[in-house]
């Protein structure tokens, strides 16, 4: 246990550098969710198909190679930025494609007749949709994008994996490869910290759920 | 358009010609961004024939052997995941069926372990099992396939067999009460009401979520090529692009591939599910094959 006492300030600085991953991704993510759940849901048929293919393409392709593609791909075509910046591109974009699902499932789950009884009491487009059907759609959809966003704090560990430097996994890395630290205890700590991210995350999540929890 | 049912009216001439104009202007945006990006490739020789002909032109000199690569980078990112999932059906199977029939206090260890593989990142688990394992003296050398393949294998299986493990915990809560009360009052025992009774029919159930964890798995495999433990797929691709110089092309055909794969898993896992749904109308688990990566 002594390589995690010893080096309780560096576990502490890779903890909050991987705590910002996840929060810098989970903000990112959202937003382009959002826009491309929009874009799945839009009566423009152009639209439609951009969703479509974004979502197919990037569900199906490992975080991994979207990781490769902008490290590697992107300084072919001049685009050069550090690993940090890449790794969070490519979080937001390989997470925007599961958000855009689970937001999408929402507002499919809200049924035909919510937004025809809207209509028949003389609600206006707008005011059907702000005030019965995105409200019920959303809460609908806070526990898959919940575990969307417990999923993508769990893939942040890839980015780190990567190289971005200074968060858990690089501590780990160092302390092991390069220190000379034995893996069992060195890695334990990592592990502990990525715990202390997603179990509080899925506890919240569970309590969040039972709140907003609509009986049908 | 049955998604936006609920979000909007059948439309009229007016919203038509609305739809139709912003249809317009959305094609012509669309297809602006893909020019920007056409152009930026050429820009860069990216469209260059020397890159891409390893890739797409037979005659070339490298064609055969950059797929002959390829070829094994499938075959290898396949026996990682066959393995994994195999090996994760039969101790996440354990692990369910424990944790169902167990009682509950003797249940608690196997909750305590289940909620603290699945907090963990799979690419945690891999990189422990690689790290740690050797350590402690388990040496995998000997194994076929390498060591790195298995360490790939048991940090998968680690995950994914509690993963598992809660989908047949789903699939047997989704069975009528029924069954299983029906079962016991023939009189067989707890076990053999499991056993004969209840997994059967849950496999049913699970199938398509099974279907979908295998995309997971097949996803994940890739992890081996971020750690540099094992020459799958992608680890394959990086390797003949560092020897052509060209990673977008051939991380182009890599992503291909795997979406094309997984893309087919994910519509069987939709088709299981529905077929399921029409022939027996017997419960499914919520939420269908909706995987999250």
């Amino acid at each position: 246990m002594d390589a995690i006492t010893e080096n309780l300030s560096l576990f502490g600085s890779g903890f909050l550098r991987s705590l910002g991953i996840c929060v810098w991704a989970a903000i990112g993510s959202l937003l382009l969710g959002t826009v491309i759940a929009t874009c799945r849901v839009a009566p423009v048929a152009p639209l439609r198909v951009f969703g479509t293919a974004w979502v197919t393409v990037i569900r199906n392709c490992p975080l991994t190679v979207v990781l490769f593609g902008f490290a590697f791909g992107l300084p072919e075509i001049g685009i050069v930025s550090d690993f940090y910046k890449f790794g969070l591109a490519a979080l937001i974009i390989y997470t925007s494609a599961f958000v855009c699902e689970a937001l999408r499932a929402g507002i499919n789950s809200v049924s035909a007749g919510q937004a025809e009884a809207a209509r028949a009491i003389g609600l206006t487009f707008t005011q059907s949709l702000s005030q019965i059907v995105l409200p019920q759609a959303f809460r609908t959809s806070i526990p898959p994008v919940g575990s969307v966003i417990i999923a993508m704090f769990k893939n942040s560990a890839v980015v780190g994996a990567f190289g971005v430097g200074g968060d858990l996994f690089s501590v780990g890395e160092s302390l092991t490869s390069a220190q000379g630290y034995a893996a069992l205890p060195v890695l334990t700590g990592v592990a502990v910290g990525y715990l202390m991210i997603t179990l509080p995350a899925g506890v919240s999540l569970g309590v969040l759920e039972r709140k907003v929890a609509i009986a049908r | 358009m049955s998604s936006a049912n609920v979000l909007y009216d059948a439309p009229g001439p007016r919203a038509r010609r609305l739809a139709g104009i912003g249809g317009g202007i959305a094609t012509v945006v669309l297809l602006l961004l893909l020019g920007l990006v056409v152009k930026r490739l050429s820009d860069a020789g990216q469209l260059a024939g020397a890159l891409w002909g390893p890739i797409l032109n037979p005659s070339d000199e490298s064609f055969k052997p950059v797929w002959e690569l390829i070829a094994k980078g499938i075959l290898a990112t396949l026996t990682a995941a066959v393995l994994s999932i195999a090996f994760s059906m039969v101790i996440g199977g354990v692990i369910g069926v424990a944790r169902i029939m167990l009682g509950r206090w003797s249940r608690m260890p196997i909750i305590a372990l289940i909620e603290l593989l699945r907090g963990l990142p799979v690419v945690i688990t891999i990189y422990f099992a690689s790290r740690v394992l050797p350590d402690l003296g388990v040496n995998l050398t000997g194994l076929p396939g390498g060591a790195g393949l298995w360490f790939l294998v048991i940090g998968l299986t680690a995950y994914n067999s509690v993963i598992i493990a809660e989908i047949i915990r789903a699939g047997v809560a989704s069975l009528p009460r029924g069954q299983s009360e029906a079962a016991l009052a023939v009189g067989l025992t707890p076990g053999a009401s499991m056993r004969l009774v209840l997994l059967p029919q849950a496999v049913r159930v699970m199938l398509p979520a099974l279907i979908s964890q295998l995309v997971v798995i097949l996803k994940d495999t890739s992890l081996a090529a971020v750690l540099g433990l094992y020459i799958e797929l992608l680890r394959q691709g990086n390797l003949i692009a560092l020897n052509l110089d060209n990673p977008i092309q051939i991380l182009a055909v890599v992503a291909v591939i795997f979406i094309l794969i997984n893309y087919s898993l994910s519509r069987l896992a939709t088709w299981v599910d529905q077929r399921s749904i029409r022939k027996t109308q017997s419960a499914h688990i919520e939420g269908g094959p909706a995987e999250v990566g």
